[in-house]
């Protein structure tokens, strides 16, 4: 499932994302599921808001932890995230 | 109770509101307990909010509410609303027998999550006659309303001897319904499905010709349609980790109070499950008799005891182990390591003979049958 530089990315309708004060976790509902997600995947999914494609994610979270070299990273999550339905893609 | 062994408690993460055994439905393998008659006795609203408060300020968040058919229960919208305040994500388990569009719509604004409707074949004939009930029409309508308001849709099929040769179709009607979800839920052999065995569990032909069919649609659906598939455990090497583990994630509430690590351990002998009307569901959960019985792996017999899979599969089900062995310690007899395992062999070879006999006639789940199960009374 490849990236193309244009989709913008929105978390699915079809699933929830929740913080968890009992776990002190972010977690994705869905039917018969929950997935437990670690500080990194929340802070990218928060990205994926129907406004800001791969480029635009990678920026803004570089800029946000003043850090380079996320891209490889935020990618391979990204496809994870499609595969598993917890994000959509819209091209522009 | 906590000795320096006691293994370490996690909270519940699921809780099943079991909130009535009332149903229009009288399916052979229902999974209420065969003597359900004999506990009449419902919580009421407000003994149901204050479950899901504390069980939620616990770490419970996925909810399902379930029966019986929770929609007879009039405080329904009531108790969603709650559940959703408390932020739960929660699930109405129905049989579709009573929701209309104005129902689905007011139970939407009360903040339900999804809908989880059962369909008992993909022919109204054979629905019709496994429920016990005219209501495949209905079903499908009710399939088209839960799409048509934007929930994740939800289908669940149970399988057994009378569906299986219809699995093929039943994807079919999945697609036609355009479930997001499907449920295949293999039967599991407790309570009334026990009683109907003989009638209800394919032979391994067939289970392995329906398996191979549901797989082959699961790869061409893949992120169009999620399918469930649960294995029918007699035809497995291994048993199933049943619940997850013991006392680890499950938490079911009975209609009657009574709190239960798994809907079916009722049955077991000596565990004194305890009722939220007496106890609070953190008493419950971390010190109760029951709760703790089976947690960690102390309990263990052998060939479980020694096994380098224990802590994979807990020993499987405790309630098949006392059902089919007559000891909830032993190993689960699935297991192919299980000293028991030929009830097993003898009940898929008693269910073969009576494939290939003219058949008895089911026994469908109703009062007076359950009242005759239990004594009569």
């Amino acid at each position: 499932m490849s990236i193309n530089p244009d989709d913008i990315f929105a978390f699915s309708p079809q699933h929830r994302l929740q913080w968890e004060e009992a776990q002190q976790k972010d977690v994705i509902l869905y039917p018969e599921g929950m997935v437990e997600l670690n500080q990194s995947s929340v802070e990218i999914l928060k990205m994926c808001d129907g406004s800001r494609n791969l480029q635009q994610i990678v920026h803004d979270l570089e800029q946000k932890f003043g850090t380079t070299g996320l891209k490889d990273d935020i990618i391979q999550f990204l496809e994870i995230a499609l595969q598993n339905g917890w994000i959509e893609r819209t091209t522009n | 109770m906590a000795g320096s062994n006691a293994p370490q408690i996690s909270p519940p993460r699921w809780l099943l509101a079991e909130l009535t055994y009332s149903c229009p439905l009288q399916c052979p393998y229902c999974s209420n307990p065969i003597d359900y008659s004999q506990y009449p006795e419902e919580l009421d609203t407000g003994e149901w909010q204050r479950v899901l408060s504390q069980a939620r300020k616990m770490g419970a968040v996925q909810l399902g509410f379930s029966g019986g058919e929770p929609l007879t229960r009039k405080d329904l919208p009531e108790l969603v609303s709650h559940a959703s305040d408390l932020g739960y994500y929660s699930n109405l388990i129905t049989s579709g027998y009573g929701l209309n569009e104005e129902k689905i719509v007011q139970l939407q604004q009360a903040g339900l999550d999804h809908i989880q409707v059962s369909i008992q074949a993909s022919t109204q004939e054979l629905n019709d006659h496994l429920a016990g009930t005219e209501s495949y029409q209905h079903k499908k309508k009710v399939a088209h309303l839960v799409k048509k308001h934007g929930y994740p849709m939800v289908l669940c099929v149970v399988i057994h001897r009378e569906n299986i040769h219809q699995m093929q179709q039943i994807l079919e009607m999945a697609i036609e319904l355009e479930a997001d979800y499907l449920e295949l839920a293999n039967t599991q052999y407790y309570g009334w499905a026990h009683l109907n065995r003989d009638l209800l569990l394919p032979t391994r032909e067939q289970f392995l010709e329906a398996e191979a069919i549901a797989q082959r649609y699961k790869k061409r659906l893949a992120g169009k349609m999620k399918i469930y598939y649960v294995v029918p455990d007699y035809y497995e090497d291994r048993p199933k980790a049943c619940m997850n583990g013991w006392g680890t994630t499950f938490l079911t509430i009975a209609p009657d109070g009574t709190a239960l690590p798994c809907h079916s351990a009722r049955s077991l002998p000596g565990l004194d499950c305890p009722n939220v009307r007496d106890y609070s569901i953190a008493e419950i959960w971390n010190e109760s008799r029951a709760f703790n019985f089976f947690r960690g792996t102390e309990w263990m017999k052998e060939p479980c005891r020694s096994c380098d899979e224990k802590r994979k599969d807990f020993g499987g089900c405790r309630c098949q182990a006392y059902l089919l062995t007559g000891d909830m310690y032993n190993a689960d007899p699935v297991c192919s390591k299980s000293p028991q395992h030929q009830v097993i062999e003898e009940a898929i070879a008693a269910a073969r003979r009576s494939a290939e006999q003219t058949e008895a006639p089911l026994i469908f789940r109703n009062s007076r049958k359950s009242r005759e199960l239990s004594g009569g009374k």
